[in-house]
């Protein structure tokens, strides 16, 4: 933990100045309307439009994202070009997994902080429902045999050599969701950290229905305004997240089977995040921007932390992000306003909340004398989050920022937490502060 | 070597030579008769050089060659002139093919009748690789067909069925279609198209022929089917009074198509007697009225980059993705979500079928047509159009609003198609911003627009605003402020007259066939349905009052009961997907040609009242407007046209 050392004072202040997302539209059967580029553009065009700058005036675009379709390789280039910024902004993609679009306006919070650029467009994208279904790698060695046959004898071979089992595919959402290390689906990590925290599932059950109630809640009141209607090729128009079920009850939940861990397991997809597809942009500014376009922030991103683990419990990782995060600041969890714990799994964010207020974990983990603190319901996750609204991998970490700044904006509060659990055994965090006049 | 103005001579590697046209008098090579002189002599000279071969480019940015000069046609007084005209052009081509030394085409952008001529000429043809490169023989559409040896070649070169339908249709190929058919021999990129050229002249590949199979056609009995066949198709499309090219060409090809010598003497006689036939005379003059209304736009008086189209209907929404297809950024803007989801399905149908087979630039233009529901690009656009629908408090009201807010040289403009511009400007505080961009549905189909001055209009907004039109490549012509315009005005007492014929018994087909038989493109009645009850009642109304027009009463009923045409499914006709329902024929034994010469007579008339009442400025311009905007039987050359013809015709 060498970073705790840092000055977080050194370089300049850096500003979110406006956001936009899309909704986000649950991966039903098959590939959804908007392929990850699409889905960029579609929410980033009206962001751009109601800049006082033309979109020619970005330093650079800088996107998170995990599995962007094979024609879609650097998709924040992709995103740049069909953006319309021209071809001298540099665009550049990231990947720490499901912190990527966190990731992204950590590297844009960077490059502005020390000066590499004043204007930034950060976020970040998945289409999880265009997730790649592949030919496995006895597959791929049997067409390349066959594509090498040139005699007849030689084809002959290679088709006695064909098996129809060859043509069973590759799931490459499932692939991604599993811990390629420890062999773990992310769900059974989340099993982990419920048996070890003692969650159970009607604890898990009762957050998530809260998780849909909230958000049923913010989109009625229209505290979700970040969000901007998208439009496919083939006439239907997207408004809203699709897959809040403000008639979520513990009751309905109870009755689904776990799914990672099969018949003994507590994990279902009831209190796990949805397959989504979505994504979410900030706009950041270093002081001379803002002065040059005349731009409003919204919110100043004060500091950044990415912190690692055990992969096994992965869920753990906004734990260690943010308490070396807080302890540099010489901040306590109670003076921390608003909370967003990235919901990949009710049982994750319980296990997080009682991680931090448990001595003992705190104690052998970092050294603490005492608890790390408490972490309110009601400062947590006001607006609900993945379980309710979904988990794009690569947006989320945006989303999430994005929508901290929104919070603190409308309850006027000072200081926010973004902060994130990665797959591999990571977590991220963000300290933002209200910038709003 | 002497200078020449239409050509330069360049030497390339290997003793391959250079032949570069570039036309001095205007921005595209034409076959002109001094251009055709020149390339005589010069070619004459190249062949005493004896070159290792001869590569034949275009010095113009914008393409090869678009094809004969369509204004010396206009001077062509009798047979002999137009002979002479065409045999020249022969000779050239026929020196170009007889050139001991291989020859090339090299072609870029349009190639176009006797440019393609020239090319088909030459012994290979090369294309550059790119959505601006259009081959074809568009010569039906100025009533005549190849004259320069075009047809002989293309079917000894495509065979008689490919060659046959180019002809006929006038369609442009692109370059890779091109390919396909045979007609260029390699489709290349640009950064390799000249090294391709002179490699093509050293190494001389085999040239390539029409298949077996295909010549076979060329043969009797099979070619007097396959003409018979042709006819067949020709007819459902055009008349033979009317457009007796694709006949002639047909005709042409069954006796002669045996014989390649004979063939291209004919080929020479048929065009020379088309040329002077009235409906190429007139034809032409429809070509020349198309650069009528272009000179009357300067494009530099604008320099537009951004687009915002207020109203996502069916007019807004079309023309805000006819503007993106021209290259601009376009937000259109609709509080209705719904209505802009349709409008980008609309355009994302409308670039498939345009750009078939190139997604890429059907997404580059879908990239730039951005739905707007919070009207975001007021603040940025250049040229804002309004196209809500027909109120004018709404409209009133949006203007006061958008003067606080746009940019302080935008553009404003109105599609309304019926409330005069005095009133509308009348809220704003600088009325004479306001100008009017009035399109025809389907807007990426009818190529006018009115330019709508209306009192208060500053001459310098209208300026700009034909310049707009010039720049997403519209016809304009400017209208004086008044009912109807020149469009509506002409056409709805026409449609009124229709709708009276059906209240005295006469049944809506043979209202509809006596104007098809004239020569329109679409009857009354189906058309009222096309447009919209709605609309036309509406406009209708306005003209009623300021016209003394009287507004059948059949049709406020029909508009009553929700009969709305196409978009409700129920009009005159009966819609299902947008096409008529098949009805049972309805006996008439009334006179089908009074019929006719009532319809067209209300056209006429208004056309002349239009004239008398200095809607437009003369009475090429009133031709030009119906023509383009209604698609009035062009081989006529336009309503007053018409009338004059009549009119000489009867006092001979």
């Amino acid at each position: 933990m060498a970073s705790s050392t840092r000055n977080p004072q050194s370089g300049r202040p850096v500003y979110i100045v406006d956001g936009s997302r899309s909704p986000f539209l649950k991966a039903r059967s098959g590939p959804g309307p908007f392929k990850a580029a699409d889905l960029a553009i579609e929410a980033a065009r009206p962001l751009l439009l109601r800049q006082p700058f033309e979109p020619e005036a970005i330093d650079e675009v800088i996107t998170g994202c995990i599995t962007p379709a094979p024609d879609e390789v650097n998709i924040a280039r992709v995103i740049a070009l069909r953006l319309g910024l021209g071809h001298s902004v540099p665009a550049w993609t990231v990947q720490r997994n499901c912190a990527s679009g966190m990731q992204a306006i950590d590297s844009a919070w960077r490059n502005i902080r020390y000066g590499y650029a004043d204007l930034v467009l950060a976020g970040g994208v998945e289409s999880m429902s265009h997730a790649p279904v592949l030919f496995s790698e006895k597959m791929v060695r049997w067409l390349s045999l066959w594509q090498s046959a040139r005699s007849f004898q030689q084809r002959a071979v290679a088709i006695r050599k064909f098996r129809p089992a060859l043509l069973a595919p590759v799931i490459g959402l499932l692939k991604g969701l599993t811990d390629p290390t420890v062999g773990l689906s992310m769900g059974q990590t989340a099993e982990n950290l419920a048996t070890r925290f003692n969650i159970s599932r009607e604890q898990m059950d009762a957050y998530s229905v809260e998780s849909h109630k909230r958000l049923a809640h913010a989109r009625d009141a229209g505290f979700l305004d970040e969000i901007e209607a998208i439009y496919d090729a083939d006439g239907n128009v997207y408004e809203h997240d699709d897959g809040v079920r403000a008639d979520s009850s513990v009751e309905a939940l109870a009755k689904l089977r776990p799914v990672f861990d099969r018949h003994f397991g507590n994990i279902t997809a009831g209190n796990s995040a949805q397959i989504t597809d979505g994504t979410a942009w900030v706009l950041l500014a270093s002081e001379p921007a803002i002065k040059k376009y005349k731009l409003s922030p919204i919110a100043q991103i004060v500091d950044s932390q990415w912190a690692a683990l055990n992969p096994a419990e992965m869920g753990l990782g906004p734990v260690h992000a943010v308490v070396p995060m807080l302890t540099r600041h010489r901040l306590g969890p109670d003076r921390i306003d608003y909370w967003e714990l990235n919901e990949a799994f009710a049982a994750q964010v319980l296990a997080c909340v009682r991680a931090w207020r448990d001595p003992y974990y705190c104690k052998r983990e970092f050294g603490l004398k005492k608890a790390f603190g408490d972490i309110p319901h009601e400062r947590l996750n006001i607006d609900g989050g993945g379980i309710s609204l979904g988990h794009p991998v690569g947006a989320s970490g945006a989303r999430i920022v994005l929508h901290l700044a929104k919070i603190l904006n409308r309850k006027k509060a000072k200081m926010g937490v973004a902060t994130i659990c990665i797959g591999g055994g990571q977590g991220g965090a963000m300290l933002i502060e209200n910038a709003a006049g | 070597m002497k200078q020449f103005s239409h050509f330069r001579v360049e030497k390339g590697q290997s003793g391959v030579v250079w032949l570069v046209m570039d036309y001095a008098d205007g921005e595209a090579n034409v076959l002109s008769s001094t251009v055709l002189e020149e390339l005589k002599s010069l070619l004459a000279q190249i062949k005493t050089e004896n070159p290792a071969g001869l590569a034949i480019r275009s010095g113009k940015p914008n393409g090869f060659i678009a094809g004969a000069d369509v204004k010396e046609f206009t001077q062509i007084k009798n047979f002999e002139d137009a002979h002479r005209l065409v045999s020249r052009g022969q000779e050239v081509m026929n020196q170009i093919e007889a050139l001991p030394f291989p020859t090339v085409a090299v072609i870029h952008g349009f190639c176009l009748g006797g440019g393609l001529e020239l090319a088909l000429a030459c012994d290979y043809r090369i294309a550059r690789d790119d959505p601006k490169t259009r081959i074809g023989f568009p010569e039906i559409k100025l009533g005549i067909h190849p004259g320069f040896g075009g047809s002989v070649r293309s079917i000894r070169l495509i065979g008689p069925l490919a060659a046959m339908n180019l002809m006929l249709t006038g369609r442009t190929l692109a370059a890779q279609q091109a390919r396909k058919t045979g007609l260029v021999d390699y489709v290349v990129p640009q950064r390799l198209l000249l090294q391709a050229a002179e490699r093509v002249l050293l190494q001389k590949p085999a040239e390539r022929r029409a298949k077996v199979w295909v010549k076979v056609l060329n043969r009797q009995p099979l070619r007097s089917v396959a003409a018979f066949w042709m006819v067949k198709q020709v007819s459902r499309e055009a008349r033979k009074e009317h457009y007796p090219a694709p006949y002639a060409l047909i005709d042409l090809w069954r006796k002669y198509g045996g014989d390649e010598k004979k063939f291209m003497a004919e080929e020479a006689n048929s065009v020379a007697a088309l040329s002077n036939h009235p409906s190429a005379r007139n034809l032409v003059r429809v070509f020349l009225l198309q650069d009528l209304l272009k000179s009357a736009a300067d494009k530099s008086k604008i320099t537009p980059r951004h687009v915002h189209v207020i109203g996502a209907g069916v007019m807004g929404g079309d023309i805000a993705a006819w503007c993106a297809m021209q290259g601009f950024k376009v937000t259109v803007q609709d509080t209705y979500k719904a209505g802009l989801a349709k409008a980008k399905q609309r355009a994302h149908r409308l670039l498939q079928k345009r750009f078939r087979g190139n997604p890429y630039l059907v997404n580059e233009v879908m990239d730039r047509l951005i739905a707007d529901d919070r009207g975001l690009g007021i603040t940025k656009a250049d040229v804002i159009i309004e196209a809500i629908f027909e109120d004018v408090d709404a409209k009133q009201a949006l203007y006061r609003d958008l003067e606080t807010k746009i940019k302080a040289d935008a553009l404003i403009a109105t599609n309304t198609s019926s409330i005069r511009l005095e009133t509308l400007a009348e809220a704003m505080q600088d009325p004479s911003r306001l100008v009017g961009l009035h399109f025809f549905n389907p807007v990426a189909k009818m190529p006018l627009v009115e330019v709508v001055r209306g009192e208060h209009t500053a001459s310098e907004v209208a300026e700009r605003a034909l310049a707009f039109a010039r720049h997403i490549d519209k016809l304009p012509v400017t209208v004086a402020s008044s009912p109807g315009f020149l469009v509506n005005r002409v056409l709805m007492p026409y449609l009124v007259e229709a709708v009276d014929m059906l209240d005295e018994g006469i049944p809506k087909s043979v209202v509809d066939r006596a104007a098809l038989d004239f020569g329109m493109p679409m009857g009354p009645i189906r058309l009222a349905d096309t447009v919209g009850l709605d609309v036309c009642l509406f406009v209708a109304d306005i003209l009623s009052k300021d016209l003394g027009l009287k507004v059948p009463t059949r049709l406020r009923q029909m508009v009553h009961n929700g009969a709305l045409g196409i978009k409700s499914g129920q009009g005159f006709y009966t819609y299902k997907n947008g096409k008529p329902v098949k009805e049972p024929k309805t006996p008439y034994s009334g006179d089908v040609s009074l019929v006719q010469s009532r319809l067209v007579k209300r056209l006429t008339d208004e056309a002349q009242a239009c004239l008398n009442d200095h809607i437009v400025d003369n009475a090429d311009l009133v031709d030009a407007g119906i023509i383009f905007g209604t698609g009035f039987a062009p081989f006529t050359g336009g309503p007053l046209h018409y009338l004059a013809n009549k009119k000489a015709a009867s006092t001979n």
